[in-house]
């Protein structure tokens, strides 16, 4: 069966063509403003805009693929795709085991979203995994309730299961303007993470320099900003 | 799909629930059926060969084999699901491109290994980068197609293993007096007897890899779990069509789907179960004698 298996993959790929120079862009798309994917099945999103955008100046043809939040870095570093654009925080603890591009959303403010002014911050605080949200929630005292989906995070407050949850602020700033008063920020915001980077490998070190580069034009001829601004609304911190 | 969808935010009421559920994701959601039943179709089949194969095997005169059809049996159904799927699935991925690049790319110099890192060359990646992502999708499927099978194979062993020991002896000396070989009594005996005692477990084989099937979603193939939490989360006006938390609602859609499917394929089993009992020592086959009499 294997052996089979092997006949038919590289039957199927040496007809391919040799091309190389395609650079997989993982997302999670889950995550809206950031990355999600739109009624008609296609990512969108800030990042999306970006991402496009980095790659038509860095000359790359680009593919996006969808990847569930907590095996995403280990599939960069299984060679699934090459880029990770999911509204990652540039992070040291992450810096470890991969390399990230300078960033192209400056640092922001997390905050802790419940349903009543009062809601105890240190009791069950809902976040999603592996995220520096969820460190900080465990690092303050708080009970951790962890999600494999931003969404349920969210969804965790509206039926009780947690007091609150703590995310990206310009996530939780839709959620918190749609719910007709529902849900509320509460608390202190917090600055966490140097801004959202491009996740590499880090032996893909020219990949690196053309997206540090693509990105660096970004942010002088002023297109990031302007998505930004398309994407987050006139009030975000821009570059 | 239709033109009144063309602006979602303008719609209301029941053309909306229309537009709703005819928009690009639902599609998708509805096409993912399918994907199970493939999975299903292509999976019993070849787990009840891979179970054929491990049975025999086990049964064995010659030592090696018979604790090869052992060993798969008792390893496989040892380690749990999960364990064995997320293990097994990265293994074989990594497996076949590291086959592939020792075949490709012999005069490659770097370690495959890097660290955390498992980088081949980049023509030995399956598929390859610049492949279309329908490929992608069919290698991920393919994969858990296979890993199915084998974990399933490796139950269906244990079954039809006991179905062959539980065959009446006589009924084999009988053959063996009638001169007939060993590969004769085997293939004219034993097997179509045999298939009266495998049957109860096998129905119950095929009742739980229904269920399993959302094991799918753990291995990254967009199925109907997959489908049913990404549409029932609730949706920001980011989105064409904004609505609160639904997934109550679709994850009831996937229980009435599995509760149907498994009631059919009862009813089904029920029958071929009753074919095959007929003219046989067993007590189900005394219920239809007495049925008819």
């Amino acid at each position: 069966m294997k052996k089979l298996f092997l006949a038919t993959a590289m039957i199927a790929v040496s007809g391919a063509a040799f091309a190389q120079d395609v650079v997989r862009l993982g997302t999670e798309g889950a995550y809206p403003p950031f990355n999600f994917i739109n009624d008609a099945g296609e990512i969108a999103g800030f990042e999306r805009d970006v991402g496009d955008e980095v790659c038509v100046r860095a000359g790359l043809t680009c593919e996006w693929v969808t990847n569930e939040w907590d095996s995403i870095i280990p599939n960069l570093q299984s060679g699934n795709y090459d880029v990770i654009i999911a509204g990652m925080s540039i992070t040291d603890e992450r810096d470890e085991v991969i390399n990230f591009s300078q960033n192209y959303f400056p640092p922001a403010a997390s905050a802790y979203v419940g349903l009543a002014a009062d809601a105890d911050l240190k009791g069950v605080v809902s976040a999603q995994v592996s995220t520096i949200q969820a460190n900080h929630v465990a690092e303050s005292g708080a009970t951790l309730l962890e999600f494999s989906t931003p969404d349920e995070t969210v969804a965790a407050v509206r039926n009780g299961e947690s007091v609150a949850v703590f995310a990206d602020k310009d996530f939780l700033a839709p959620i918190v303007a749609e719910s007709n008063g529902e849900l509320m920020f509460v608390g202190e915001e917090v600055q966490l993470g140097d801004g959202v980077g491009l996740g590499l490998r880090e032996s893909d070190t020219e990949l690196k320099a053309k997206l540090d580069s693509a990105i660096q034009s970004m942010k002088d001829d002023g297109t990031l900003n302007t998505l930004i601004e398309k994407h987050f609304g006139p009030e975000t911190a821009k570059f | 799909m239709f033109a009144a969808c063309a602006d979602p935010k303008a719609i209301e009421g029941l053309t909306w629930l229309t537009c709703y559920l005819t928009s690009g994701k639902h599609l998708d959601f509805y096409w993912s059926f399918l994907t199970v039943l493939l999975l299903l179709a292509i999976t019993a089949p070849t787990a009840l060969a891979m179970g054929f194969a491990g049975a025999t095997a086990a049964r064995s005169q010659f030592l090696p084999l018979s604790l090869l059809g052992k060993g798969y049996a008792a390893i496989v159904r040892g380690v749990p699901d999960i364990v064995f799927f997320l293990f097994f699935v990265i293994a074989l991925d990594q497996g076949i491109e590291w086959l592939k690049h020792q075949v490709v790319c012999p005069d490659w110099t770097e370690p495959v290994r890097q660290g955390l890192e498992f980088r081949v060359c980049p023509q030995a990646k399956v598929p390859l980068s610049s492949s279309s992502a329908m490929w992608h999708q069919a290698y991920g499927f393919g994969l858990a197609v296979f890993t199915f099978a084998i974990v399933f194979g490796a139950f269906a062993a244990n079954v039809l293993y006991g179905a062959m020991t539980a065959v009446p002896r006589s009924q084999l000396e009988t053959a063996e007096a009638y001169g007939m070989s060993h590969g004769q009594v085997f293939r004219r005996i034993l097997v179509p007897q045999m298939w009266v005692y495998a049957l109860p477990g096998l129905l119950n084989l095929w009742m739980i890899l229904i269920k399993a099937t959302p094991l799918l979603f753990l291995l990254g193939v967009k199925d109907i779990v997959y489908w049913a939490r990404e549409l029932g989360g609730s949706k920001t006006q980011a989105y064409e069509y904004p609505h609160p938390d639904w997934r109550l609602w679709y994850f009831l859609g996937l229980l009435v789907f599995y509760l149907l499917f498994t009631k059919v394929s009862e009813i089904v089993l029920a029958r071929l179960s009753a074919r095959l009992s007929r003219g046989q020592a067993t007590a189900g086959s005394e219920d239809l004698r007495r049925a008819a009499a």
